[in-house]
């Protein structure tokens, strides 16, 4: 079992801007775990700190269980794919991918044959004296995987790794690293803004927002109980319904919007008066009839294969969207007409605005 | 500082702090205090040395100011060497205009490469030609004469070959920069004017210079540095009459055997160098950066 | 095309000419004086077509003794001023902004200070104590300023390179010196040799500066404006007509280098 990871109520300041504040969460050893958020939300930051090339300025890092602090990146179980990859564009992609290797003062006769054996593993027999330049963009990303995989880390650090590729590429490598993180083992931290990226690979996500740590959950758990506001309109697509508190009662609660009393889950502690919100899925929303009802005008129908998308507006304004499965289009309502959706209460969320 | 011991570790951070404190300190600074102390000292027999005539002093600079003769040529090297970098941005203008506006690429590779062949040629050697052209008897009143332009032949060395050589050897520290700035104004700005019926003068006196403001001081800050500092093209192309600063400073070294004089001599060329330099970039509003580009 | 533009380009013409023969004809007539028989350098009158100067300048001791002299010089300007104009450029990029541009100035100071000056400086210091003029001094006072020169291209490439690459390598467990050694420095490798090879022309192009330094030593320069004075002879036209094939030689091959290199650079962000 590869190495856990704990973050200890880290923070990290620059200059007069708290980039980072007050986070903690752990990491178990051979998970494949996310930090999504938006740009500038921290997430680099946090990488960079357990890394090695940061150290925070409050709190701690473990890895093992061993406190990090005062250790420099070179001295940490760690190794890192950087956003643009960072390949040594001098050296072969032999030497390359051996580095760490020659680092460690193995011997050049043993890093020829690693240098093979993971070749061999990155499906690139025949590259090796190749220099990165000549490589196609997919080529370069399986060398630097390799390259951090040489030393045996025992955690592997992603950041935005994915992001410089079209998206065909993308998701053939998602499924790719995936597969390569059940086969090594490896603890991967995996840095992205991309939710689908984060949904579709990991074992939990911990989802960011202005340095602030939002939510750590598996997949399934944010997308279906978000506990802050900024993670339930992140994670997937939501309709958001404002309103206020009129009941409390057996984890339900009913929110008094302009276009109607609502009832959903209690996301959290609410009570009577609180300014809260209610957030739907769009699949949630059928156009048969439910325990809540809301009618809008339907704007438009987008056919997106497998399942189409109703956009349409409540008699306040605000944006609707409901998804309608295939096999429900013929009774899909029509553009340009007024339709009534409904869903049932233990399908919405109703969360304190912040 | 710390950066730079974070990114290199101790060892290496502390020998290249220790590498530039060694040139800046013992090679840059150190040699010009000395200098300035020199100035300032009278000069001496060695047993007066440390007694109670060597005091500070500005004497060798009052005697630069009282002594005609070597006031004359001081001044007359500050606007020679003005004159040189007039001269010579006059004679490059024309060429970095073409080159950055309307040369092709390759014209313009082969123009540079042409330019860079007489610059990679020491100073020098570079002199000595013109030594060899402007002779009495040299090529160029022999081609002169026989063309009939004139009757009898002309003594070039002095003040015209001065100017001819030091033009000759600073052209390149004005073209660049020049060509450099006028290389980033577009095309359009250029003809959007023409349009607009403004004549050619206009044009350059309105739209391209003042564009091309910064390289311009540049090129005219280097030129005049190194014309005013210069030996080689006064010793050998000028003439009794033409005694430029630098000989006189070599004088007192050399000859005179008055070093204090001398070093005083140099201080007020370095001042008077430094004191043009920072007064033009500043009016032209250049940062110091952008000219050892 | 009106009247007003074909004088235009007219007179463009004429500057263009006069412009490249006023480059190339002191070049030109010093080196066909090398072949003239006339015991002055010159081309008028022609006295008969010879090689004597070549043998002249083969059999002249004092001259290969400055040649000597000149690469002895250069060799240890490079020597010194290749390492420490690198390592001002690193210090240099590695300071936060404010100390950078006090630094900065300092550092660009000898490029703004008239050769003779940084030759007397140089002079009275070490006759303080009590060194004199000669080799030692010759190289000190050179490389005080090409210096600068080195720094300057070291800076240039170093704004290209991307930091990250050191980040991983140090992320991969290599250590600092490591890093210095297989990332960086190789990466530097075109800027230090053409920064060498600049150092090189430099020294040996110098004489403002050397003549102040230079004691009893006599260097290829001085040695040429020494001849102007004792006795000129088309034997150094012969050395010019040499320095000028090679450095026009080397020129090209600087040249040939530089775009090799800027199309690898290109290759390797591709």
């Amino acid at each position: 079992m590869s190495h856990s990871v704990e973050l200890q109520d880290i923070g990290m300041t620059f200059g007069a801007t708290r980039a980072v504040r007050d986070v903690s969460f752990a990491v178990e050893g051979g998970e494949f775990f996310s930090i999504l958020g938006p740009s500038g939300c921290g997430k680099t930051t946090i990488l960079r700190m357990i890394a090695g090339f940061l150290e925070p300025t409050e709190g701690r890092v473990l890895i093992g269980g061993r406190d990090m602090g005062g250790l420099g990146p070179n001295q940490r179980p760690t190794a890192m794919i950087f956003q643009t990859l960072a390949l040594f564009p001098l050296m072969s992609v032999a030497e390359n991918i051996v580095f760490g290797l020659e680092a460690r003062g193995i011997s050049r006769a043993e890093r020829a044959k690693m240098a093979d054996e993971l070749l061999k593993l990155i499906a690139l027999e025949g590259y090796g004296d190749r220099k990165p330049g000549e490589l196609s963009g997919g080529q370069r990303q399986r060398v630097a995987i390799a390259r951090a995989l040489a030393v045996e880390p025992q955690v592997l650090l992603l950041d935005e790794p994915l992001s410089a590729l079209d998206l065909k590429l993308r998701q053939h490598m998602r499924a790719e690293l995936r597969a390569l993180q059940r086969r090594t083992g490896v603890t991967f931290i995996y840095i992205t803004h991309d939710q689908s990226e984060a949904l579709a690979m990991s074992d939990r996500i911990a989802v960011m927002s202005a340095g602030v740590l939002q939510q750590v959950g598996a997949p399934r758990d944010l997308y279906d109980n978000p506990q802050t506001p900024f993670v339930a309109r992140f994670v997937g697509e939501t309709n958001a319904i404002a309103g206020k508190v009129t009941e409390v009662a057996e984890g339900f609660a009913v929110v008094e919007a302009d276009i109607g009393r609502l009832r959903g889950r209690a996301g959290q502690r609410l009570s009577v008066g609180d300014a809260a919100t209610l957030y739907v899925r769009p699949e949630a929303l059928t156009s048969g009839t439910a325990d809540n009802k809301l009618q809008a005008t339907v704007e438009r129908i987008d056919f997106e294969g497998a399942f189409a998308l109703a956009h349409g507006r409540f008699a306040d304004g605000s944006a609707l969207v409901a998804s309608i499965p295939g096999a429900e289009m013929e009774h899909a309502p029509e553009a340009g007409g007024e339709a009534m959706f409904g869903f049932s209460a233990d399908r919405a969320v109703v969360l304190v605005d912040v | 500082m710390s950066e730079l011991y974070g990114r290199f570790g101790g060892g290496l951070a502390t020998i290249f702090v220790a590498l530039v404190l060694l040139w800046l300190t013992g090679m840059v600074l150190a040699p010009n205090i000395m200098m300035i102390d020199y100035a300032l000292r009278p000069n001496l027999p060695p047993a007066q040395i440390g007694g109670p005539d060597d005091v500070y002093s500005f004497d060798n600079m009052l005697y630069l100011a009282n002594e005609g003769v070597h006031r004359a040529i001081f001044f007359k090297t500050i606007w020679a060497s003005a004159l040189v970098a007039f001269i010579t941005f006059v004679v490059c203008y024309p060429l970095a205009f073409w080159l950055a506006q309307h040369a092709t690429p390759a014209q313009t590779g082969l123009a540079i490469l042409a330019l860079t062949i007489p610059f990679w040629i020491n100073e020098v050697l570079r002199t000595l030609a013109w030594y060899i052209l402007l002779a009495f008897r040299g090529p160029l009143n022999a081609v002169l004469l026989s063309l009939g332009i004139i009757d009898d032949p002309i003594r070039w060395y002095g003040n015209g070959g001065v100017l001819a050589g030091m033009v000759y050897a600073y052209i390149l520290f004005m073209l660049f920069p020049i060509y450099n700035s006028i290389e980033s104004l577009e095309k359009a700005q250029i003809e959007a004017a023409r349009d607009l019926g403004a004549s050619s003068w206009r044009i350059h006196w309105r739209v391209v210079i003042p564009h091309a403001k910064a390289g311009i001081a540049t090129g005219c800050v280097f030129t005049f540095m190194l014309a005013a500092g210069s030996y080689v093209a006064p010793a050998l192309l000028g003439a009794p009459g033409s005694r430029w600063f630098t000989e006189i400073i070599y004088n007192w070294f050399f000859e005179g055997g008055d070093w204090n004089r001398g070093a005083a001599y140099a201080l007020v060329l370095l001042v008077l160098c430094l004191a043009v330099v920072l007064i033009t970039l500043k009016l032209a509003r250049v940062n110091l950066a952008d000219v050892a580009k | 095309m009106n009247a007003a533009d074909r004088i235009a380009r007219l007179l463009f013409a004429f500057y263009m000419a006069a412009f490249f023969a006023y480059l190339f004809a002191p070049l030109a007539i010093m080196s066909a004086a090398t072949f003239n028989a006339s015991r002055f350098p010159t081309v008028t009158p022609w006295q008969g077509t010879t090689l004597q100067w070549f043998t002249a300048l083969w059999n002249d001791g004092p001259m290969w003794q400055s040649v000597w002299t000149s690469v002895i010089v250069a060799f240890f300007v490079v020597l010194v001023a290749v390492p420490v104009g690198t390592a001002a450029a690193l210090l240099l990029t590695s300071l936060h902004a404010r100390a950078r541009g006090f630094l900065y100035a300092l550092m660009v100071s000898p490029l703004l200070t008239p050769g003779v000056v940084i030759g007397i400086a140089t002079l009275v210091l070490w006759r303080q104590l009590g060194v004199g003029g000669g080799i030692f001094l010759i190289v000190l006072a050179q490389a005080s300023f090409i210096i600068c020169y080195v720094m300057l291209m070291v800076v240039a490439r170093l704004q290209r390179f991307d930091r990250t690459q050191e980040e991983a390598a140090l992320g991969l467990g290599a250590s600092k010196f490591m890093v210095f050694r297989r990332i960086l420095l190789p990466f530097l490798r075109p800027a230090l040799i053409a920064a060498a090879f600049l150092a090189v022309l430099q020294s040996v192009e110098n004489y403002n500066t050397t003549l102040f330094v230079r004691g009893f030593d006599t260097p290829l320069t001085v040695y040429i404006a020494t001849k102007v004075r004792t006795g000129l002879t088309p034997a150094v036209n012969a050395l010019a007509l040499v320095m000028i094939t090679i450095t026009v030689l080397g020129a090209i091959a600087y040249e040939v280098a530089r775009r090799r290199q800027a199309a690898a650079s290109g290759g390797d962000q591709g």
